[in-house]
């Protein structure tokens, strides 16, 4: 019987399946980090009991440290317990932490594949919605709660319903400065913000296998946005490559036999899906969001809707999301004056990403009165973009390299947006007060995001790449 | 331990917006705590008050109106997307709300909420609208045993689906973990049968 990639990975990790009720899922890799785990080890120690397979466990601080001086004791009290608290948990239960200092640090969606602890065919959890990032090497990987955090803890399972498949194929090929991150907008804004609740979904197609593994983890790392449960991408040459040689990837014979099993994570010619969506990828333009969620994003060119154009999903909430962005319906969004750019998070903080912008603005300033945070994903980013000389680039554009973490992507550090204030951002949620109370956030690729730092203004990026090549 | 849940009775708090995000329903600034308790106050904080300032109550927001209340919150389609922060359910938990009816869930909000004894229930969208068109004094009954919610001053009533093992650990108070913890032995036998 034909299977979809996603069953082949389902079936194997099953321990047993509980009558008229959920299946028990065993899980191969935990990440946690400081804010989601900490109720989960007082209800571990609660009960008596200890984690069951610590070396399955990876943790990291992110979420909410400074991206400023990571060297000195955090400043903010409550983040500074938090981040204490992992420390002395992860110590007590023999956790291997990666925390500020250590030179694997980083966002935990960006850790896990840069250190080839992410594998196809694996089942991945953490306490995080964007885990859904390391489905791109072929996993079933998605985000919990903090009491499946510590069920995880103690048994290392989880008890899940098998959800729907959905299949979205994208083929062809992308228009010049379209880039994965206007893909999964233009999915988004096509399927809307719970087109996926309920399914893990595969993304497949010619202009997904195009794409290098970065771009890919893009794509997967937002397909919560769509609802779903998980988003994955059948693994291939593209993807053993960036494994290989890895700090914790197999090596000898174990690469080997796992290669030969990795081989065969595909979905049958004829396996079924629930649902297929198919979309073209010449029909892409670089994307931007004008709403308060992330399926309310436009082609750059297009008009904001209006309430005669605008999705269903988003017809009752059209007017609420415009009255608190400030922008009108039926106008264009090209030219809107922003504040801040953001590039960074677990959507948009990977060497590729600070590559694409380095290229980009090497040689030219940002605009005047934009401020421009650039937070590289993991210290292991950072380094290299020093390295590449990156850095320089930055800094005679005006952008500031800051330290890795989750930063404005949430607002949770020091690293907020004012209120009122516009920030183009590479993040992957635009909802209300998200990067700080009142803030305004414009969902969009790290391209259209650099554009706009050095016009100062929503801008075509497309319009400056004809000038300038 | 998540409370046992059976049968509630109440008048409802009604928030006719779509796609409440997690962000709303706790934002990011109060996950700093690394214990369940005290995230009520917090709930729709910056929906709740002007510039975060408890003094400056909101006048139009539900949960600022003494005319709403109860244990039942009331809300429009696709509630609980966004992050997976389990202080969603915890604040809704700690304001004093059992249940939360809405048109259509995000799933990881979903078993938050299962896991911590908060039920949620799923109706159709036109029953939704007829809850919304009650006013304030109007109560709601939710049997968690019979899967049906209904509208007593109307009489209308609706089923509403939830996983039987779910039902039953809600029922009867119990959580995953002593289910998991029950199994261990099994656990280790799949472990072991994978190298």
């Amino acid at each position: 019987m034909p299977r979809t990639l996603f069953e082949k990975i389902w079936d194997t990790h099953i321990v047993k399946t509980i009558d008229n009720g959920p299946s028990v899922l065993y899980i191969d890799r935990h990440f946690i980090h400081e804010v989601t785990s900490p109720q989960a080890f007082t209800g571990l120690n609660q009960r008596g009991i200890r984690v069951l397979r610590p070396q399955q466990t990876i943790a990291t601080a992110d979420h909410n440290v400074p991206t400023l001086n990571q060297h000195l004791p955090i400043k903010e009290e409550l983040s500074r317990l938090q981040v204490e608290a992992l420390k002395k948990n992860c110590a007590e239960h023999g956790i291997e932490l990666y925390g500020l200092g250590h030179p694997f640090q980083g966002i935990v969606h960006v850790i896990g594949p840069e250190l080839g602890i992410t594998q196809p065919g694996m089942t991945i959890v953490c306490g995080d919605s964007h885990t859904s990032t390391h489905g791109a090497f072929g996993s079933i990987a998605f985000g919990i709660g903090t009491s499946e955090v510590e069920m995880v803890f103690a048994s290392q399972c989880l008890l899940q319903n098998k959800p729907k498949l959905m299949r979205i194929t994208i083929d062809g090929s992308l228009q010049k400065g379209v880039v994965s991150k206007d893909i999964v907008l233009h999915i988004l804004s096509v399927i809307t913000a719970s087109g996926a609740t309920g399914y893990a979904v595969e993304f497949a197609g010619s202009a997904i296998r195009a794409l290098s593994m970065e771009a890919r983890m893009t794509i997967c790392n937002m397909s919560i946005e769509m609802g779903g449960r998980c988003g994955l991408i059948a693994p291939d040459e593209i993807t053993f490559n960036y494994i290989k040689g890895r700090t914790f990837a197999p090596q000898g014979e174990a690469w080997d036999k796992e290669m030969a099993r990795w081989q065969t994570l595909y979905s049958d010619a004829d396996a079924v899906f629930d649902k297929e969506v198919f979309i073209k990828g010449e029909d892409i333009e670089p994307m931007i969001t004008y709403g308060t969620n992330p399926g309310m994003g436009i082609g750059i060119s297009q008009l904001i809707p209006t309430t005669e154009t605008v999705n269903e999903q988003d017809k009752s909430g059209l007017a609420r999301s415009l009255a608190y962005m400030g922008l009108e319906a039926g106008t264009s969004i090209r030219g809107q004056k922003i504040d801040y750019v953001f590039i960074g998070s677990c959507t948009n903080s990977r060497i590729e990403d600070l590559r694409m912008v380095a290229s980009f603005v090497k040689g030219k300033k940002k605009a005047a009165d934009v401020e421009v945070w650039i937070v590289p994903g993991s210290k292991q980013v950072e380094a290299q973009a020093i390295a590449e000389g990156i850095d320089k680039i930055f800094e005679e554009a005006g952008f500031q390299l800051r330290q890795p973490g989750c930063s404005a992507c949430l607002g949770m550090n020091e690293d907020k947006i004012p209120a009122g204030k516009y920030c183009i951002s590479t993040s992957n949620r635009n909802f209300e007060g998200r990067q700080g109370a009142g803030a305004r956030t414009l969902l969009a690729s790290p391209l259209t995001a650099a554009a706009a730092a050095v016009t100062g203004v929503v801008t075509d990026v497309r319009e400056l790449m004809l000038n300038n090549n | 331990m998540p409370k046992a849940l059976s049968t509630i009775q109440s008048c409802f708090v009604p928030i006719k917006i779509e796609n409440i995000d997690t962000d709303q329903i706790i934002p990011a600034r109060f996950l700093k705590a690394t214990t369940k308790e005290g995230f009520g106050k917090n709930l729709f904080r910056d929906w709740r008050y002007e510039n975060d300032d408890e003094a400056k109550p909101k006048a139009d927001f539900p949960l600022n109106q003494p005319t709403y209340r109860g244990e039942i919150l009331v809300a429009g389609k696709n509630f609980g997307c966004g992050s997976s922060r389990e202080h969603a359910a915890w604040a809704i938990l700690d304001y004093g709300f059992r249940v939360v009816v809405s048109s259509f869930f995000a799933d990881i909000f979903r078993n938050n909420a299962l896991n911590n004894g908060v039920l949620p229930v799923q109706v159709s969208d036109t029953f939704l609208q007829k809850i919304f068109m009650q006013d304030a004094s109007a109560t709601l009954t939710v049997d968690l045993a019979a899967q049906t919610i209904a509208i007593d001053t109307t009489g209308e009533t609706e089923s509403f689906d939830i996983n039987p093992y779910k039902k039953t650990c809600l029922l009867n108070g119990y959580d995953d973990i002593d289910y998991l913890l029950s199994i261990k032995e099994e656990i280790q036998q799949f472990e072991s049968l994978q190298n």
